[in-house]
């Protein structure tokens, strides 16, 4: 089923903040595969010039559709959760994420569009702290396998 | 092993290869990590439905292992961003040898202040599996 394009520009804020913990990133990096001591280690970290532990580059994918979520599985989207892949993933950093973080996630739909049989719908989610800096944007496009058919 | 000086590094210079291997183990361990729950990941029967010749690896687990090439080489905090297109699927097989990611970075450009842009090369068993692999790292 084609994608409701009415949903391009809506914006989507996460009902909470996500809270950053050094078990998460732990767990994170053991998932893939990194053992890198400045994931792992508190002081190795520190000796390495952070404050902390610090997350993976990917890290933000754990909580940056918190905002989006609900906007998925929205029925009026017509979103078939069954055929979704990830079609591209973007991250861009103003500074690394630390245990700590409390991170707001915002997240706008930019783009619903098809290509062949598929159709693929763009997020942009801005990821800020309580103060409102800007920590990282990340842009996420899922394909809807045969949704354009 | 030393971070690379941004003096040091030209357009062409190569990043060490990274290997790793996923099984169907490593899928349901990133599943719970991520919060990607979607049952392509981890049901025989959920990826048949979907068209899939198997259960394939999340995307972002191919990227977030990939990645370990740049960050091995120039450190977490060098990244400034990264991204790639989930080209193609990476299927993860039920079996004990599973598969095996290869991630090979080479500069492709400098674009001053330190930043360098590396370009990645990621197969799976052959096949290239990410398409534009990219990330923008600034160097000592």
């Amino acid at each position: 089923m084609a994608l409701n394009r009415d949903f391009v520009g809506r914006t989507y804020e996460a009902s909470a903040t996500y809270e950053v913990c050094r078990v998460k990133i732990k767990e994170f990096a053991d998932a893939i595969g990194d053992d890198n001591p400045i994931y792992h280690d508190k002081e190795a970290a520190v000796a390495a010039g952070h404050p902390d532990v610090v997350a993976p580059p990917t890290f933000p994918i754990v909580f940056s559709l918190s905002g989006a979520s609900e906007a998925l599985s929205d029925p009026d989207l017509g979103l078939n959760y069954a055929m979704v892949v990830h079609g591209e993933q973007r991250f861009e950093y103003q500074r690394p994420v630390y245990p700590g973080d409390e991170l707001l996630c915002t997240s706008t739909i930019t783009e619903i569009r098809d290509a062949g049989r598929n159709e693929f719908l763009t997020l942009r989610s801005d990821v800020t702290s309580t103060t409102g800096e800007l920590v990282c944007r990340t842009y996420n496009t899922i394909v809807e396998r045969g949704g354009a058919a | 092993m030393a971070e690379p000086r941004y003096e040091e590094v030209a357009v062409g210079t190569r990043l060490p290869r990274l290997t790793h291997v996923l099984r169907r183990g490593d899928l349901v361990i990133y599943a719970g990590a991520s919060g990607d729950f979607n049952p392509i990941h981890w049901s025989e029967r959920a990826a048949a439905q979907a068209g899939l010749p198997t259960v394939i690896a999340h995307g972002m687990l191919t990227l977030g292992v990939a990645l370990r090439a740049v960050t091995e080489w120039a450190g977490r905090e060098a990244v400034l961003e990264c991204g790639a297109r989930f080209a193609a699927a990476v299927p993860v097989p039920d079996t004990d040898e599973g598969v095996e990611i290869v991630a090979d970075g080479i500069v492709a450009e400098k674009l001053g202040e330190g930043r360098v842009r590396v370009d990645l090369t990621v197969r799976c068993a052959g096949e290239k599996v990410l398409a534009r692999p990219r990330a923008m790292v600034r160097l000592s």
